[in-house]
């Protein structure tokens, strides 16, 4: 092909590429002259009236423009011009991401437990609290509701979208024993799990003949539904205002105060792979296959004579015990807990931690939790964009924001997840694991 | 009796809104298998679109006749809502089509997160409310206790509504378009053999859910006169929870699942205590579902072994 | 009906009602010990709804259907039945009535276990875990309900080698232990056919119901998929019933052949009695064109 001819169409392309930036401009004034060119104020008598943003509605527009344009005049084409990957290609690279979460398990236990120490190491005993505190033990406990809900929706198969009421449960069996009879934290944190397990086994009950959306819905009613008994029975749960003053952890009867929380957080960490060790050896053992085999194909499993109904539960109760512990390990981290804190969006966000870890990987959870978790804390401390927008600028107000948008693209990105390939629990040859895009995602 | 008829009226005007929003959810859902978490949202969006349509017209424009203010508001606000919708379709669902269950519905989870973070942050945290639109009422009843009334608004809410209904139930029953969406419904695979464009007709779905999402808002920010970014949530699950009840689906369902959740809870509050409406709500639909998995009108699930 | 000096599966007076749709009327037909019996009859004849009735995937409308594990069980069957009980369980013979058990204890109590027309393995989870999955019932008991096995009792880990060793003998008969460690969906269309009879065996049947087995499979796996069944008849003690559509297939490895039209019975006996029978032909050929010219004609 001779070269005024390949020009022709990259010319073509690049008219094209303005008529559709063009196109983009409308659509993205359209999106966004009524919400961000103008906004509603109160003025002085309190009526709500409007301002004016016209240079700010410029730049956002702008911007939409200059990404569409980067997409298809750069992007597009050097996608194009990649040459196809061959299959054996393909295949070395599965291969070698297969094996990447056998390598980075124990290698993360490992990071998880020394990690409080080498804070305090890095930045003295006073700055390492920030760190252990909001990271370490915050990005933990979602860990673990992500290890538990795993349990239901990755291996199972079940989508539970009230998985937040087990927490709640946990934290207030915690919260509510530990002041009122002034049991020990070590006590309660079993206890908290076997509550939590119980009320999963209640709720299981009735909705696992339930299937598919059915299950997600009444599950979110349920968690709703605890959320709100929190908020109105009051005599117990002291409504809205919370239960504050919960116990802190103590170790035989020596309390930590708060400066001595790197103590609980190694404390925390250890009993992560401990739980961590307990899952995998569920998976390795029948009942982790049973559950996966559920999920595959439930109506097999019945002919193979598993019963079905007693293997979800099993999932339900396991699962919603992790989340009690957690809730356990929540409050008394935090020492203060209320209603507010057991909202849907904690159920959305630990399941999203799941499926974008990698539906059935635990480690792929680990590592969603740690991008999710710790990224949006990070963007509390981000100095870097107040100098960038002006000292007015407030980035946590963005923090939620920017996490819904890295949900939606990270899900468009890799829809299957982190971690897209699955650890099978016995091989007979040592050989690469099964591709993830033959797991499904069950009716149940 | 005095107590019963007006929570009756109340109990329908707040279903309405609900169905309108669930047609949304059951509509997407019955095209393509998705719950749709971010169209609660789409729905506080809209109300926010409303009022500043509003707002511009009677501050800026200085249109002093409510009536045309609030056509013109409501035009406006099915455009934009719309257009909204179309977007969010394109940006963060289209591209996972075919794409295992579970992706779709965490992406839109994360554009509920994004939509209300996002209005929080262009339009500030607080509560936005505008004096009413409408006042006046017919006194339906004048007992000495008690006064049964139905306001003008409440009405006006209801006049739309049907309207509005029955300009869907043609699109839906009797064009093109309608057919076009119960073919994908059935089989999208074949509807694309036969020449149905499909995008364009998942398109068009979200765009129509999208409008009546709008005109519940905009009916919504009319009734109550206020609304604030984190509106869409408990509206957004009760429709779902409507469009469930009626039997997701179904369209005749999602109307009367609307209207069925509306009655519960203005019931549910004037007989027995505000605190545990939300509570009465969510444990009939589990109920519901538990003795009638598939809904009022939906079509039963069957097992093929 | 074909008379058995020891049957291990009765079906009496089976009817299978789907509302208005009459699936199944009236069936009665005894399966050997030991014996292959064919389920056949055109599209739509009612077989596929026999097989879930007998597993329990489906509550039949009427009728009985009992299996007896050690000769001599049938004799206590009016007793059972009167009683309202499921099973009847004495040293070394035990009756099931399968229409009052859920699928599942069908499949671990009565261990009937089963393939379907259009495939289920677990596609996600490798060779390997299919077949372990089929033994999960064992594991578990071994387990102690998964207690034991958590804090690592021998008598665990030694029913997972047993598991394990029967698993790959299993692989090695099918000719599927190169791919132990693949995904089930990964594999061909054939291989997944004598994958899912291998996971059916893993689970210890003592009658094994195949739905179709050879639909899709190209004449040498045809071939060799008779040779597996009369491999498994011979060496261990189950017997089959299979519902085919490929004639060939059943003459050739049955001993005995039902034969099903619109839900009823029309023949039961021997292949070679079967295929003479005028009634099995119309049904199962149709019935050429100018006999139905034949008939017009003669109307009226």
């Amino acid at each position: 092909m001779s070269e005024a001819a390949a020009a022709t169409p990259a010319r073509a392309d690049r008219g094209g590429a303005l008529k559709d930036a063009g196109i983009t401009a409308l659509i993205a004034l359209g999106l966004f002259l009524p919400l961000i060119g103008l906004r509603t104020v109160q003025n002085i008598r309190n009526e709500l009236v409007l301002e004016t943003r016209w240079p700010l509605l410029a730049a956002c527009v702008g911007a939409v423009v200059a990404v569409r344009l980067l997409g298809t005049l750069v992007v597009a084409p050097m996608l194009a011009r990649r040459p196809a990957a061959t299959l054996a290609a393909r295949a070395a690279k599965s291969a070698r991401r297969a094996r990447l979460p056998r390598v980075l398990g124990p290698l993360a236990i490992g990071f998880a437990m020394t990690y409080p120490l080498l804070v305090i190491w890095l930045v003295g005993a006073t700055g390492a609290n920030k760190w252990i505190d909001n990271f370490g033990i915050q990005i933990l406990i979602y860990v673990m509701l992500g290890l538990g809900l795993n349990i239901v929706v990755g291996l199972a198969g079940l989508l539970d979208l009230g998985y937040v009421a087990f927490y709640a449960v946990g934290a207030y069996s915690y919260a509510l024993l530990a002041k009122t009879f002034g049991l020990s934290f070590w006590m309660l944190l079993p206890l908290a799990g076997i509550l939590a397990a119980f009320w999963g086994i209640l709720l299981g009950f009735p909705v696992l003949r339930l299937r598919g959306d059915y299950l997600a819905i009444v599950t979110l009613a349920f968690g709703e539904m605890i959320r709100l008994v929190l908020i109105n029975w009051v005599p117990v749960t002291n409504g809205y205002a919370g239960v504050s003053g919960v116990p802190r952890p103590t170790f035989f009867g020596i309390a930590f105060n708060a400066s001595d929380q790197g103590f609980a957080a190694i404390f925390g960490l250890a009993f992560s792979p401990t739980h961590r060790a307990f899952f995998l050896y569920y998976v390795i053992l029948g009942i982790g296959r049973a559950w996966e085999a559920l999920r595959e194909d439930e109506i097999a499993c019945r002919s193979l004579g598993i019963n079905t109904t007693v293997t979800k539960l099993t999932a339900f109760a396991i699962g919603a015990m992790f989340g009690g512990i957690a809730g356990a390990f929540f409050a008394a981290r935090q020492g203060f807990i209320s209603p507010e804190s057991f909202t849907f969006m904690e159920s959305a966000v630990i399941l999203s931690i799941v499926v974008l870890g990698g539906m059935g990987s635990q480690i792929g959870v680990a590592i969603a939790a740690i991008v999710m978790i710790g990224g949006t804390e990070i963007l509390r401390e981000l100095d870097l964009l107040r100098a960038v927008f002006g000292a007015a600028f407030d980035p946590t107000q963005y923090r939620m924001l920017i996490f819904g948008f890295g949900m939606v693209l990270i899900m468009v990105w890799r829809p299957r997840g982190l971690i897209a390939s699955r650890q099978p629990s016995v091989s007979l040859h040592n050989g690469v694991p099964p591709a993830g895009d033959l797991v499904k995602e069950g009716r149940g | 009796m005095e107590v019963f008829v007006q929570q009756l009226i109340n109990g329908i005007t707040l279903g309405s809104i609900y169905g309108l929003i669930a047609i949304g959810y059951t509509m997407v859902f019955g095209i393509i298998g998705m719950v749709n978490f971010a169209h609660g949202d789409v729905f506080m969006v809209s109300a926010f679109i409303a009022l500043i349509a509003y707002l511009v017209l009677t501050t800026w424009l200085g249109v002093s006749s409510v009536v045309l203010a609030l056509f013109v508001v409501l035009i406006v606000a099915m455009l934009l809502t719309s257009l909204v919708s179309w977007a969010i379709e394109r940006l963060a669902y289209r591209p996972l089509r075919g794409s295992f269950r579970l992706a779709p519905l965490i992406s839109a989870i994360g554009m509920s997160i994004f939509l209300m973070n996002f209005v929080q942050v262009a339009q500030g945290p607080r509560n936005k409310s505008i004096p009413p639109l409408i006042r006046g009422e017919f006194l339906l009843i004048d007992s000495a206790t008690y006064k049964v009334s139905l306001s003008h608004k409440q009405l006006i809410i209801w006049a739309v509504t049907a309207l509005l209904l029955a300009a869907f139930w043609y699109v839906v029953s009797r064009t093109s378009l309608g057919r076009a969406q119960r073919a994908c419904e059935q089989d999208r695979k074949m509807a694309a053999l036969l020449g149905v464009n499909v995008d364009r007709t998942i398109s068009a779905t979200f765009v129509i859910g999208a409008a009546l999402a709008a005109v519940a808002g905009t009916m919504y920010l009319t009734h109550y006169g206020v609304v604030s970014f984190a509106d869409g949530f408990v509206p957004g699950v009760k429709a779902f929870t409507a469009a469930v009840l009626g039997g997701i689906g179904s369209l005749p369902g999602a109307v009367l699942g609307g209207l069925l959740i509306g009655l519960i809870e203005t019931f549910w509050s004037a007989y027995f205590s505000t605190d545990y409406k939300d509570v009465a709500a969510f444990s009939i639909l589990a109920i519901t579902l538990i003795f009638l998995p598939q809904g009022i009108l939906g079509r039963p699930d069957v097992e093929k072994v | 009906m074909r008379a058995h000096a020891d049957p291990l599966l009765r079906v009496e007076h089976l009817s299978m009602r789907f509302g208005g749709l009459i699936a199944v009327e009236d069936l009665s037909f005894v399966a050997g010990r030991g014996e292959i019996t064919a389920l056949i009859g055109p599209n739509g004849a009612g077989k596929t709804t026999v097989f879930n009735c007998i597993t329990g995937f489906y509550t039949p409308s009427e009728g009985r259907i009992s299996l007896a594990h050690g000769g001599g069980a049938f004799a206590s069957i009016e007793r059972l039945t009167a009683s309202g009980k499921r099973s009847l369980r004495r040293s070394g013979a035990a009756l099931y009535l399968l229409e009052r058990m859920p699928d599942y204890l069908v499949a671990r109590q009565a261990r009937v276990a089963r393939t379907f027309q259009n495939i289920r393995l677990f596609p996600a989870m490798t060779v390997l875990e299919n077949l372990l999955v089929a033994q999960h019932n064992a594991l578990t008991l071994a387990s102690g309900f998964t207690l034991l096995g958590l804090i690592g009792a021998r008598s665990y880990a030694r029913a997972e080698a047993a598991a394990l060793q029967k698993a790959r003998r299993w692989l090695a008969r099918v000719g599927l232990i190169e791919r132990a460690d693949d995904a089930a969906g990964e594999l061909a269309y054939g291989a997944q056919r004598r994958l899912e009879i291998a996971r059916a065996m893993c689970a210890d049947p003592v009658l094994l119901c195949l739905d179709e087995p050879a639909a899709g499979l190209n004449p040498r796996e045809k071939a060799e998929l008779a040779e597996l069944l009369h491999a498994i008849r011979a060496e261990h003690a189950v017997s089959i019933l299979l519902i085919e559509h490929d004639m060939g297939v059943v003459m050739d490895i049955s001993d005995h052949v039902i034969v099903l039209d619109y839900g009823r019975k029309i023949a039961d006996g021997a292949p070679q009695e079967v295929t003479r029978d005028a009634r099995v032909i119309a049904a199962y050929l149709g019935v050429a064109d100018d006999e139905i010219a034949k008939a017009e004609a003669g109307l009226p």
